[in-house]
């Protein structure tokens, strides 16, 4: 009963989706208020609608209701309750649905936290976001329902693919998908302000929040994936350039340059044409990413679904957005005018620098991603395009961003000078000169990656420390920390930010370059030697899990003859999906992790055992919380809460001064 | 019934990637093997090199490798032999030739192109002549909201 009110919700949903697409972009179009009111009732209600319909399919997974298909074939009684309510979106029915969730759940925010938008613009952000809706209502109804029963309800499940039932992968989609969806609030954004026929300084103050909080779960979810693919797979790589993986990586680039241009056109009302554009090709990319995963073009670790129906209507909404969205654009983006004036030499130059590289390595990745799929079709030629050319391809644009950044970051609006944004900065790069050398003297024949990780992070560390300190002014020390503790919230963000940035190009170098690898056949009370380590296999037996059975070993790690702890890697074998997992025994440290995976038994005796030194690997993904914190702390900035208050006065005497 | 699951579990468990039955002694010629094998893709796994597949025809692969540099195959021979048996596909880094140039060459044409219009409009932005002032209209208008 509860799945068909679920169902019923759904459609419901979808109908008030028509509604708040159609009404409030008449009502904008003709200037009748009451037609654009209705915009916000309408997306709480959608909210509320499709909030019951997922509650309906998550009650249905957790009491374990296999009369419906999609529970049926996606959970099984014996499964840990949390896997139970992860399985909801642990599939592709499910999935959908937490994407249209997160989409009511976005139009909602931005009726309920724009109060201080004109009218006009609001009622056109909320029905193009409506608009969105629609498609996606329609594709879950018409070709993915998660709601369908089974005639005969079998007696268990089929259970979850393990390898998602994991506490790193069960939270990695909603991040990834409010990463997804947020953009297509900026997408409303661009489209509404394209429809209006003005983009200023306020609409780049308007939608850099929403900016952000994509580009942040985007950075979350994406950090989540990477995390899980290290600990789980079983040899400790974190980033694979696989198809799904760049799928969310394009839309993070891309977003991240929109934050940046989103900047200048609050700032200096300049770059207007090219932030909308890059808005439209933001979430053009998410819906490109949805398209790769779901309709498994590409097949990966992560395709469940593997319909080429499916992949066709995405296709067409991928096709239908975008392609209207950039006829619209070409339409109007001449009346956006752009009024700051800078010289060649200046903050704005260095972001549209930043822009450059973001996007057009966000290109690198798509022309990658996609060009085994053009040979195919349009040369007959069966090939692959793999982390070698990506490797080769994207790096050097992320070392160029690197280098250029604490420059860009600290030179002034409108006219600045290369030498006086340099001279705060010589100490720094000297510094991080002075520790790559290091780095390459400490290390005998090692690839050069390492060092120049070492230079780079450096770099970008000192260098936001500089940033921030120079805006502190020049007084004495005391009023300078004075003036520290009072600066901006967005200074601090950009502060940890960049950070982040440089921590995560740090370790990634680091992690690559230097770690070390043993492989061997080890019997129970064996103590081998790896780095500054020593290892011993204590112990292996078998053991029974909740839903899995498992050969679990227990291994000392030692350094300095001192035992310093015990981990227990285990190999799973989940019996109901006949699939085995490998669960790596890690010692966490600040300067290296401890890997230890134990394999097979060998039939002479002892067992597989591979054992690992991943140096800095917890700082590929501390760099990307700092990242996210970063944003967060944006995201908390005065003058974005401000800018809510001191419009809500001038709206009534008719919002826009005149241009 | 635990020996059953027992049995089962180890029937059903893959090779896992790199055993080491499969390391060669000469640690020379194993570095080389483990470079070369990190751009050979598993033919029937997803996205995966030989040296991290768990597939058995992985397994044959990296074993036909070291095969082929034991007998004295330059880097390139051994690839070659390979790619012969299976295909450019299991090519990760696809050759630098014909077609192919236009996916390697796209990242430094792109980014002379976007660095080009990033230029151009640079400099159209510092030519432009700054945006003069409010006329007396707007002057008008603002005194109007200023003292409302």
């Amino acid at each position: 009963m509860i799945t068909e009110l679920g169902h019923f919700a759904l459609i419901l949903a979808a109908l008030v989706a028509v509604v708040q697409t159609i009404v409030p972009l008449v009502g904008a179009h003709k200037g009748w208020r009451s037609w654009m009111a209705l915009a916000d009732p309408a997306a709480t209600v959608q909210l509320i609608l499709v909030g019951f319909s997922f509650a309906a399919l998550t009650y249905a997974f957790v009491v374990s209701d296999f009369s419906l298909r999609l529970v049926f074939l996606n959970s099984h009684s014996d499964k840990p309750m949390l896997y139970k309510i992860t399985g909801v979106w642990g599939n592709h029915e499910g999935s959908m649905l937490l994407w249209v969730l997160t989409l009511a759940l976005f139009g909602a925010c931005a009726s309920w936290f724009g109060s201080n938008l004109p009218a006009s613009l609001r009622a056109r952000v909320l029905g193009v976001q409506a608009l969105v809706s629609v498609a996606f209502y329609a594709f879950i109804l018409l070709t993915s329902n998660p709601f369908l029963r089974m005639e005969v309800a079998p007696f268990d499940g089929q259970d979850l693919n393990p390898l998602l039932q994991d506490p790193g992968l069960a939270f990695h989609p909603p991040f990834l998908y409010l990463g997804y969806v947020g953009l297509s609030m900026t997408f409303s954004f661009a489209i509404a302000a394209l429809l209006e026929g003005r983009v200023d300084a306020a609409w780049g103050r308007w939608v850099r929040p929403w900016t952000l909080a994509a580009w942040l779960f985007l950075t979350v979810g994406i950090g989540l994936g990477s995390w899980w693919a290290y600990y789980e797979l079983g040899w400790g790589g974190f980033w694979f350039w696989d198809p799904v993986e760049n799928a969310s990586f394009m839309p993070w680039l891309l977003a991240a340059a929109l934050l940046h241009s989103a900047i200048v056109v609050e700032k200096r009302e300049a770059l207007k044409a090219w932030t909308i554009l890059l808005a439209i090709l933001a979430f053009g990319f998410s819906l490109l990413g949805t398209f790769i995963v779901r309709s498994g073009v590409l097949t990966s670790v992560h395709a469940f679904a593997n319909d080429p129906e499916r992949g066709v209507f995405i296709l067409m909404i991928f096709g239908g957005f975008v392609g209207a969205a950039l006829v619209l654009f070409a339409a109007r983006a001449s009346a956006m005018e752009a009024k700051g004036v800078f010289s060649m030499v200046s903050r704005e130059s260095a972001l549209v620098a930043n822009n450059v590289l973001l996007a057009v390595s966000a290109f690198v990745v798509f022309i990658g991603t996609l060009w085994p799929v053009f040979a195919e079709m349009a040369l007959g030629r069966v090939l692959s395009v793999g982390a070698p050319f990506f490797n080769a391809a994207f790096s050097p644009f992320f070392v160029v961003l690197s280098l250029i950044l604490p420059v860009g970051a600290i030179l002034a609006w409108k006219r600045g000078s290369f030498k006086k944004a340099m001279t705060p900065l010589w100490p720094v790069a000297v510094l991080a000169v002075a520790l790559g050398g290091l780095a390459f003297a400490m290390q005998t024949g090692r690839s050069a990656l390492g060092p120049v990780g070492v230079l780079l992070g450096a770099w970008v560390v000192g260098g936001a420390a500089t940033d921030l300190w120079q805006r502190t002014g020049r007084k004495g020390l005391s009023d300078r920390l004075g003036r520290l503790t009072r600066l901006p919230r967005a200074d601090w963000g950009k502060f940890t930010a960049h950070c982040g940035l440089g921590v995560t190009v740090f370790a990634v170098a680091g992690l690559t370059a230097w770690e070390a690898e043993d492989i061997r056949v080890a019997d129970i009370g064996d103590r081998w030697q790896i780095g500054i380590h020593e290892i011993e296999l204590r112990d292996v037996r078998q053991e029974q899990g909740p839903n899995y059975i498992t050969t679990k070993a227990d291994m000392a790690i030692f350094r300095n003859g001192r035992e310093v702890g015990v981990v227990h890697p285990e190999k799973r074998f989940y019996p109901v999906a006949e699939m085995p997992t490998t669960e790596a025994g890690i010692r966490n440290g600040v300067l290296r992790d401890v890997y230890l995976v134990v394999g097979d038994p060998q039939t002479n005796g002892g067992w597989a055992v591979r054992s690992y030194i991943k140096p800095f690997a917890n700082w590929i993904w501390g760099g990307s919380i700092l990242m996210a914190i970063g944003g967060l702390i944006s995201l908390s900035d005065r003058r974005l809460r401000v800018a809510a208050g001191a419009a809500k006065g001038r709206a009534p005497s008719g919002g826009v001064p005149a241009e | 019934m635990k020996r059953l699951i027992l049995v089962l579990a180890l029937l059903a468990a893959p090779a896992w990637a790199v055993q080491p039955d499969e390391v060669l002694d000469d640690p020379a010629l194993e570095d080389r093997a483990r470079d070369l094998s990190a751009g050979l893709r598993c033919p029937v796994c997803q996205n995966e090199s030989i040296d991290e597949s768990n597939a058995g025809i992985s397994r044959d692969l990296r074993i036909l490798l070291r095969e082929r540099l034991v007998a004295g195959d330059s880097d390139e021979e051994a690839v070659q032999f390979l790619v012969d048996r299976y295909g450019e596909y299991i090519l990760l880094s696809p050759p630098k030739s014909g077609a192919n140039l236009v996916l390697w060459l796209a990242a430094p044409v792109l980014l002379l192109i976007a660095a080009g219009v990033g230029y151009d409009s640079i400099r159209s932005r510092s030519r432009a002549k700054a945006p003069e002032d409010l006329s007396e209209e707007e002057k008008a208008r603002l005194d109007e909201i200023m003292r409302s």
